[in-house]
């Protein structure tokens, strides 16, 4: 028993708190999210930003940074918006999009900033 | 010019065999693989097998006469080779959409796969593949919820799902079993699922089961911040059963149900599908004896027929078989039954073993399940062969990792996120599938210790596969 390692997750343990896709990975350094926003770039997708406080993430609706970049496909004008974003609501999970209107769903979702756990 | 009746029996061909007919968009064709029985001409059995699965018996009757048959009439219309197999035969034939009732896909199957199948004078048929025109698709109800719709309610996006069987399939009490599935929730998974035989024995009652799975869902979904669901399954004796049920799933909160399509009837699973489009529900469907009629290659249902009865019947999930587990299905032709799945429209590619376009209109779609046999060393080859729209079904992959069901599971999460985040990166999953999950495994000693327990499988697919088309 010695070498089994407890899972250590629980109600009173905020760390336990996670938030969808790629929230089991170690926080994105600037490198990674630049990559994730070229891929849903080279997708055709709309990129969009949005926030939330940490303690409201499991609602459907977070709060819309300005609105969908529609047919951005600028990397650096994108990667400015979650920076300036993320500036604005530190304090907040901040999520990177990518709205594919045909199919009418996100074909990416990924916080990019996590907020404080609560 | 009236008919006169002439009564006794007409060789089949001099009426449904029509090799110059040009099929109608509203048509129903079907390709059927045939071996007949010795000196019998491919003619005559093809236009046998048209007949018997459509207007004719065996002799002439005088109420023929009482209606327009030349309209009625299956017509086989074609003849080809089948690669590399001497002994049999494919047939093309088409049905007026007329013979079928709409909304019904017991009806065409009770025509296709009917007596015809019996017929002496055949040694073996098969039905490959049938092309649905879009005029009866829309007479169908389809997925209840379809991918999109399931996508915003579990709040999934830009992955495959992941999904686990709980094991040992039978014995455990409603208890225990909810702990199972509780501590794979919390580890990271999206869903777990009852095992196919799990109904309603005497060690444990649906009731019960339920009851239970839901606490465990509710605990993972506080504990996580996630959504979580488990497919409780509904299969049941009679359809009165199956939808109490049902009914019984609703009134608890659960956001997906189960139900086995080819056992528990295509009737129900009709009316369970439509139950779960007016209710919200999600609906999982799996797949009990379909290897009982699809796996010989000579006779029986192919399953790409399979899923396009259970598309049109209705169901969110269908388990589609891995490539890569203990069930191994040949690539190219399972990719070919995942798009039949999946997409809007699909084009004939005989590569594929797709005989004809088949347009969905605006049907949604199924997602595949692939389940059997697989653990994180599979996760490059499964990401690149599924994509996004699809639930990756761990069961002794989550459940047999050293430290139990939740460090299993987050060592199929981290495995999940890796690889998806890797291949948005543009690399080569199936080439760098060895990197990426060790890379990963150093934030993650739960992953590191799967990897050591499951023994490292090679990334070399191409020199396992089987091409359907040449039939070996």
């Amino acid at each position: 028993m010695s070498d089994m390692q407890d899972y250590k997750s629980s109600l009173s343990n905020t760390a336990s708190r996670k938030f969808e896709t790629f929230s089991y990975l170690p926080t994105m350094d600037a490198a990674q999210i630049r990559k994730q926003i070229e891929y849903i770039v080279s997708k055709g997708w709309n990129p969009g930003i949005e926030h939330c406080e940490p303690e409201n993430a499991f609602q459907n609706y977070w709060y819309m940074w300005k609105l969908p970049m529609f047919g951005e496909t600028d990397v650096d004008a994108i990667l400015a918006e979650c920076e300036a974003c993320h500036k604005a609501h530190p304090a907040n999970h901040v999520r990177l999009l990518g709205f594919d209107n045909y199919a009418q769903s996100a074909g990416a979702s990924m916080v990019i900033y996590r907020g404080k756990a609560v | 010019m009236a008919k006169k009746y002439d009564a006794g029996v007409k060789e089949y061909r001099e009426t449904y065999w029509m090799p110059d007919y040009t099929p109608k968009e509203t048509d129903i064709l079907a390709c059927f693989k045939i071996t007949p029985q010795p000196g019998v001409p491919r003619e005559e059995v093809a236009a046998a097998v048209a007949a018997e699965s459509s207007t004719g018996t065996w002799t002439t009757v005088w109420t023929d006469l009482l209606t327009d048959l030349d309209y009625y009439k299956g017509r086989a219309y074609a003849i080809e080779d089948v690669p590399g197999d001497d002994t049999c035969f494919y047939a093309f034939v088409a049905y007026p959409i007329d013979l079928f009732e709409e909304g019904s896909v017991v009806n065409v199957l009770t025509s296709l796969v009917g007596n015809v199948f019996g017929f002496k004078a055949l040694r073996a048929l098969r039905l490959e593949d049938i092309r649905f025109p879009v005029a009866y698709v829309m007479t169908c109800n389809g997925p209840p919820q379809g991918i999109q719709v399931e996508r915003d309610i579990m709040n999934k996006y830009g992955r495959p799902l992941l999904g686990c069987t709980i094991k040992p399939k039978l014995g455990l009490s409603a208890k225990n079993y909810g702990r199972a599935c509780y501590e794979g929730l919390r580890g990271g998974l999206d869903f777990t699922k009852d095992d196919e035989n799990v109904n309603s024995q005497p060690f444990m009652r649906w009731k019960h089961r339920f009851d239970f799975v839901m606490e465990a869902i509710h605990k993972a979904e506080q504990e996580t911040g996630e959504r979580k669901g488990h497919y409780l399954n509904v299969t049941a004796p009679t359809s009165d059963e199956m939808m109490r049920r049902a009914e019984y799933a609703k009134e608890i909160g659960a956001p997906i149900i189960m139900h086995d399509y080819l056992t528990g009837g295509l009737s129900a699973n009709t009316q369970l599908a439509q139950w779960c489009q007016r209710n919200g529900m999600l609906l999982h469907i799996h797949r009990a004896m379909h290897a009982v009629l699809d796996r010989n290659p000579h006779h029986g249902i192919h399953f790409r027929v399979l899923t396009k009865i259970l598309r049109l019947s209705g169901g969110d999930h269908l388990h589609s078989g891995t490539v890569v587990g203990k069930l191994e299905g040949d690539r190219d032709a399972t990719l070919g039954w995942i798009d039949i799945m999946r997409d809007s429209f699909i084009k004939e590619d005989r590569s594929r073993g797709i005989f004809f376009d088949q347009d969905w209109g605006s049907m949604p779609g199924v997602i595949p399940v692939a389940s059997g046999g697989i653990h994180v060393w599979h996760m490059p080859a499964l990401v690149s062969i599924f994509g996004d729209d699809s639930v990756l079904q761990f069961g002794g992959g989550t459940l047999g990792h050293p430290w139990g069901n939740a460090a299993g599971a987050a060592a199929n999460r981290v495995a999940v996120e890796a690889c998806v985040e890797a291949r948005n990166q543009g690399r080569e999953l199936e080439k760098e599938g060895k990197d990426i999950l060790t890379n990963a495994a150093k934030h993650s000693p739960e992953l590191k210790a799967a990897m050591e327990t499951w023994k490292e499988i090679k990334f070399e697919f191409d020199t396992v596969d089987k091409l359907d088309v040449s039939h070996k």
